[in-house]
């Protein structure tokens, strides 16, 4: 044979084999393919065309590989079985594999990483962590990022992940790569940091020993929306653990700028923005103090108005944090109409853990002073809480925090109109309370002692049956103690009867 | 001579007489004597009964006067120390009113400020709407923007489509597509067809003259200074301003409240009581054998056990020297000297 011949041979082997890698790729990106892929064995398949001498075959190989691992975490345990990644961690690691299988090969770390500790836990083992370092260092964009996506989704599982990935050298690089114009490479760096910063305070505070949060400040304008998600996710993560960092957060002076960001068209961003200032409001009254003079509580209550559903809640959280510091702040929430827009947000929505947060954030708003329990009187919250503490259907964790909220609220309420419809419905724990507001008030305002009994207060008080020497039974005795004998005695239940009996006993002169 | 014979006749009762008279006188002599005596005695114990008397008199007028004198001075004592606990009295209550004052002062301006919490809650609905606005101004601005945006681009994607499609413009013979006769009117792509200019080939760029504004500009003339003569070396003014509008920079005392420690203690034990999941105290097993008391013998006479002093402590308590006297103090009210140095206004002391 011609030395021609035999190299044909050689070059349709080759075409086939391209053919082979570019279909399984193609195939790999539906997911509905990867069942019968798997079945067909292509893993065995896949693994030596990684090895190829041409470099396209190589690559497509990876991507097909990665594409695979990333639908089925079964694949990806496949792929850690089968020994390819210690493969792969060496071609990233080479100075002179081409770009394109770098970032394959970035790709199929990264889909393994994803599914599950113990595979990170592989991935790491493998010693990915440094050929992802050395290839963060690279000059093309598309290697970083993939490189950084892949870091950002092994220390997204756990802390001890997280501080491996640190202990690599990571972060300096990821905020370098932060200042590249390329807007994909930026998001994903500032994904990774906030996968990083979430799990630990010792881990916030190396991402912000390296300066990130100034980076992150400066972006925070930026029009690309997925952007500005990732930017507020990492700096409330960042900002979450103690308060040194979120103070460092705030001095960055990101308000009022990221007020402006509350009114983003992106759901997601909207809602980072508002889990950003209630990480930060969560830790001291001084915090909760600048935001509330940069006239934060607007901007949150305006978007409580504007979202419904499951991002809400981080509003209402921050709402009810800075309410709980001190009763200036409470008054300042009052002041900013806050009490409404809670009110309408408990109305509306249907899950229980928002309406929750809601009474929880009444009863630290209303628990301060009379005042602030009257403007919270005034809103008529008292029997949508009432209804909720009361409703079997209602969970445990929603009931136990709005008997709580009615409760403190009613310890220091003296608005009479509000408790009255209360006097019907509460149960005899809540009612202990009414009461009690009511025997302090009486005594003092009669225009309030003729309202109730016009409005059928008293004759209700005189239906409670109350133990002898019980606490009820004192107050009832001291608003009973507000009236003449007379009025008592007619509004007592059975005084009719009585009455009757006297017209039989009475002999007409 | 008669005489003589009488006395001599009236001799033997002379001498009768004289020893009769002297038995009579011998056997009254006891009695007179005796009673004499008594006489002298009465009148002897008058005498100086009345010496007795009289120095009794001169004795008492000396106390008298003595003792006048000694009450005089210690009246007088006492009446300087009344005159002073009056006085310090009457200082302590014009120091409880200042103080009064003082404290309702300090507390109403600096811990609760009623005026200053109302026009900070004013002061924050005002910011509140400013910021509702400006961010609905801004939302506003950002839609009418992302509108303009994607306007433009449509725009400037059908003007890109109209340009490479120009051949298709409807020419007098022969109407174009988007020209239909059968329409009323030629259709938008035909007008834009019509209007767009060719693709151009870029020439270098003019140069453009920007207009000279300098004599828009006003002319200022400098005014004459109001005095002649310089005055004197005066402070900056923003240094007149700060001192003008220098905040109260009270002393650490000043600031503490006056139940500080108290309120200290409480937080402390509310800490204690926050902080202590069990409240049992864990006793450990090892230490069994240590806590148990010694039981003495029944018969001895002393209490054999041992002694604390010398192992569990060294240092002798005795309870009674130390009745009545307030325990040491160990921590004294700062001195303060250094508060005001490098922050008073005048000049006055800084010679160096």
């Amino acid at each position: 044979m011609s030395q021609r011949q035999i190299l044909q041979v050689f070059e349709q082997y080759q075409k086939a084999r391209t053919q082979f890698v570019q279909t399984v790729a193609d195939l790999a990106s539906r997911p509905q393919n990867t069942e019968t892929l798997q079945n067909a064995g292509v893993m065995s398949l896949l693994r030596p065309l990684l090895l190829d001498a041409v470099p396209t075959i190589q690559q497509t190989a990876a991507l097909a590989l990665g594409r695979l691992a990333n639908y089925n975490d079964d694949l990806a345990e496949a792929v850690v079985k089968g020994d390819i990644l210690p493969q792969l961690v060496f071609s990233l690691a080479e100075q002179n594999t081409q770009r394109f299988y770098k970032k394959a090969a970035a790709f199929v770390l990264r889909a393994v990483a994803k599914h599950s500790p113990e595979l990170a836990q592989a991935v790491v083992d493998c010693g990915a962590l440094d050929a992802l370092v050395i290839s963060l260092e690279e000059f093309d964009p598309g290697v970083k990022e993939a490189a950084a996506w892949a870091i950002g989704y092994i220390a997204r599982h756990n802390a001890q992940l997280s501080q491996a990935v640190v202990d690599a050298g990571v972060v300096p690089l990821l905020v370098l790569c932060m200042q590249e114009p390329e807007i994909a490479l930026r998001r994903v760096a500032a994904s990774a940091l906030s996968d990083i910063a979430k799990h630990s305070p010792e881990l916030a505070q190396t991402v912000v020993d390296t300066g990130a949060i100034a980076h992150l400040a400066q972006m925070i304008l930026n029009p690309d929306a997925k952007l500005k998600r990732q930017i507020f996710s990492a700096l409330s993560q960042i900002a979450k653990h103690s308060v040194d960092v979120a103070e460092m957060v705030v001095e960055a002076e990101i308000f009022p700028a990221a007020l402006v960001c509350l009114k983003d068209p992106d759901e997601y961003v909207r809602k980072n923005v508002a889990t950003l200032i209630r990480e930060i409001t969560k830790h001291t009254p001084e915090l909760s103090q600048i935001i509330v003079n940069v006239g934060g509580i607007a901007a949150v209550i305006d978007y409580l108005g504007d979202s419904r559903g499951n991002v809400r809640l981080p509003g209402i959280m921050m709402l009810g944090y800075v309410a709980t510091h001190s009763e200036n702040l409470a008054m300042a929430v009052i002041v900013s109409k806050g009490v409404p827009q809670l009110a309408i947000c408990l109305e509306e929505e249907q899950e229980d853990h928002i309406k929750a947060a809601t009474a929880w954030a009444f009863g630290q708003i209303g628990r301060h002073t009379p005042e602030h329990a009257k403007a919270i009187a005034v809103a008529n919250v008292f029997p949508k809480l009432l209804s909720l503490y009361l409703d079997s259907e209602s969970s445990e964790d929603l009931q136990v925090k709005a008997k709580k909220a009615l409760k403190s609220i009613l310890q220091k309420c003296t608005y009479l109109p509000a408790l009255e419809p209360l006097l019907y419905e509460a149960p005899s724990n809540i009612l202990k309370h009414v009461i009690c507001q009511f025997s302090k008030v009486l005594p003092h305002d009669s225009k309030a002692r003729r309202l109730f009994v016009t409005s059928g207060g008293l004759k209700k008080v005189q239906e409670i049956k109350a133990e002898p020497g019980s606490a009820i039974q004192e107050y009832i005795n001291a608003i009973n103690s507000c009236y003449p004998e007379e009025i008592v005695r007619y509004y007592s239940p059975g005084y009719s009867e009585i009455l009757l009996e006297r017209i039989d006993n009475y002999q007409p002169v | 001579m008669a005489r003589l014979e009488k006395l001599y006749s009236q001799a033997e009762n002379i001498k009768e007489q004289y020893f009769i008279r002297n038995r009579i006188a011998e056997e009254n002599r006891q009695k007179e004597n005796e009673a004499a005596v008594r006489i002298q005695s009465w009148f002897r114990g008058c005498q100086v009964r009345e010496f007795l008397s009289h120095l009794h008199k001169k004795a008492t007028l000396i106390q008298k006067i003595w003792r006048g004198f000694t009450a005089r001075a210690l009246f007088r004592q006492r009446v300087k120390t009344a005159y002073f606990i009056m006085k310090m009295n009457f200082y302590n209550k014009m120091a409880v009113k200042i103080q009064q004052r003082w404290r309702g002062y300090y507390v109403r301006k600096y811990v609760h400020n009623y005026y200053a919490r109302k026009r900070y809650l004013e002061g924050l609905t005002r910011k509140n709407e400013h910021i509702r606005r400006d961010l609905e101004e801004f939302a506003e601005l950002q839609r009418r923007e992302r509108e303009r945006i994607t306007l433009e681009k449509e725009e400037k994607e059908k003007s890109i489509q109209a340009q490479r499609l120009h051949f298709l413009l409807s020419t007098k013979q022969c109407p174009g597509v988007f020209n239909s006769p059968f329409r009323a009117e030629p259709d938008e792509m035909e007008l834009r067809l019509r209007k767009v200019k060719p693709l151009l080939v870029r020439s270098a760029p003019k140069e453009r003259k920007t207009p000279d504004l300098s004599y828009l500009m006003p002319k200022r003339e400098r005014l004459p200074p109001i005095h002649k003569k310089p005055q004197g070396p005066f402070r900056p003014p923003l240094e007149v301003q700060q001192q003008r509008h220098r905040p109260l920079e009270p002393s650490l005392r000043m600031a503490t409240s006056i139940t500080a420690l108290e309120e200290a203690r409480e937080e402390l034990k509310r800490q204690e009581w926050r902080t202590c999941v069990i409240d049992q105290a864990f006793l450990p097993f090892s230490n069994t054998s240590r806590n148990k008391q010694y039981e003495g013998m029944m018969r001895t006479s002393t209490p054999f056990e041992q002694v604390a002093y010398g192992t569990k402590h060294f240092r002798e308590e005795h309870k009674e020297y130390l009745k009545g006297k307030k325990p040491f103090k160990t921590v004294f009210t700062t001195c303060h000297v250094f508060d005001k140095f490098g922050r008073l206004y005048s000049d006055a002391g800084n010679i160096v």
